[in-house]
């Protein structure tokens, strides 16, 4: 291997780098909580009574569930145009990781609303709560307990596929990382560099995301406080 | 100008054996690889283990467009340049062995250590209780989530697109340029995706049903 590494061109693209680096958590923060709260609402309907609400969320979820990201993202930037809808690369891809990142949160919650005890519901229904606070109250706390470990690995692996935005020439981390490359024709030292710190934001991510879980859910904590 | 039509129809389906091609050889390659990997976790040596973590975090830990790079710039540092099928073909394959490994590790968990145990107290070897004893539990186990991963690494050959490799997503853009109708070109790949992964979303449904039904009867 007669190829030497040079960091040195790098370090003038540090700042695009950095700025690369905020997009993407801009990115993965929108479409974690987003793709969360589109994904939760979107469980709730799917078992609810009304059926053409099961239905639509029905649809919705296995569209994106079937379908790539990336092919996501251009139907939204390159294909809307053609019907009228024009959007920025950046507003395009904001779109396409909450859509997709709540296909795949409404599939893993409405397993752990499916699987709350029916009894539980008769209870709340006999103490004359209304559907709603059936559902505040006793179906939603422990159902979003059960799946949030899933939810977790599900929002780090969006955190990573974040990096997609760079096919349409957002600059985060990745496009940051591409503009780099070919101004310097350091390739391989470039996406060393952003490989690391995409593991390690991986690891942040996963830490953080369990220390919120811990935060919002009460029993949780006991059980680990219990065992420590 | 081209108008989008059944011709520029057909051409995304020809495609779609690229797509094909890429996902068997990834689900080959990266299956082979991850069976090793979920071995080797559950070795009785600490160094192979630890090993195995290290890899299966590290890959886990990379977005797969970023491990696509470097698998088709790496070979230029020797001075060679590999073909945009090989590098995606590599890439693919090391990332489903990471994740197939720590699914089928899950899977020859969840026996019993006490199956293990009366195994070796009827004198069979290590090789023989997997081959005889776990490794058929362990594999109805994992079927679900292994057919759903077969979805994720169909939806994956899409990146194979960005470093120009022409499959039904690349399809679709060359078409869309030719055509300037993105919408429809997208739409279709699209379509094609879902005619594709539909299917075995559902087939990866039943299994779990099946799977769950059988675990309550026992």
């Amino acid at each position: 291997m007669n190829y030497t590494f040079q960091f040195g061109p790098l370090l003038n693209y540090l700042p695009q780098v950095v700025s690369g680096l905020w997009l993407t958590l801009l990115l993965s923060f929108v479409g974690i909580f987003g793709g969360i709260a589109l994904g939760v609402a979107s469980a709730v309907l799917s078992t609810s009574p009304w059926k053409p609400g099961r239905l639509l969320v029905r649809i919705y979820v296995e569209v994106t569930r079937n379908t790539p990201l990336l092919v996501q993202i251009f139907v939204i930037f390159f294909g809307l145009p053609n019907i009228g809808i024009r959007l920025s690369p950046l507003a395009s891809v904001f779109i396409a990781l909450v859509f997709n990142n709540g296909g795949y949160v409404a599939e893993i919650v409405r397993g752990g609303i499916e699987a709350t005890h029916r009894s539980q519901v008769e209870a709340a229904e006999s103490l004359g709560m209304t559907y709603f606070q059936t559902l505040r109250f006793v179906i939603l706390p422990p159902a979003l307990e059960k799946v949030f470990t899933p939810i977790v690995s599900q929002c780090v692996l969006l955190m990573l596929s974040t990096s997609l935005v760079s096919a349409i020439g957002v600059e985060d981390l990745t496009g940051a990382a591409m503009i780099a490359s070919s101004e310097t024709f350091r390739t391989m030292e470039i996406y060393l560099v952003i490989a690391v710190v995409y593991v390690v934001l991986n690891f942040v991510f996963r830490g953080v995301l369990n220390i919120a879980g811990l935060m919002i859910f009460t029993r949780s904590r006991r059980r680990l406080l219990g065992r420590a | 100008m081209r108008t989008f039509g059944t011709p520029e129809f057909l051409f995304i389906v020809y495609a779609l054996r690229w797509t094909l091609t890429l996902t068997v050889i990834a689900f080959v390659g990266g299956g082979l690889m991850g069976i090793l990997l979920a071995l080797l976790r559950i070795a009785r040596s600490r160094a192979l283990r630890g090993l195995t973590t290290f890899y299966m975090q590290l890959v886990q830990g990379l977005p797969l467009l970023v491990l696509l790079f470097l698998c088709y710039y790496a070979p230029s540092l020797f001075g060679v340049e590999i073909a945009a099928l090989t590098a995606a073909a590599i890439a693919l394959t090391v990332n489903s062995s990471a994740f197939l490994g720590a699914i089928w590790e899950s899977a020859l968990r969840a026996i019993p250590r006490a199956q293990w145990e009366s195994a070796d107290a009827l004198a069979l070897t290590p090789w023989k209780t997997l081959r005889f004893v776990i490794a058929p539990q362990a594999i109805r186990l994992a079927m679900p989530s292994t057919v759903g991963f077969l979805v994720q690494i169909i939806k994956q050959t899409s990146l194979a697109s960005i470093i120009g490799f022409i499959e039904i997503t690349r399809a679709g853009q060359l078409v869309s340029n030719a055509t300037f109708e993105p919408l429809k070109a997208f739409l279709s790949v699209a379509a094609l995706y879902f005619a594709v992964c539909f299917p075995l979303t559902q087939l990866s449904l039943w299994l779990e049903r099946r799977t769950a039904r059988r675990g309550a009867r026992t």
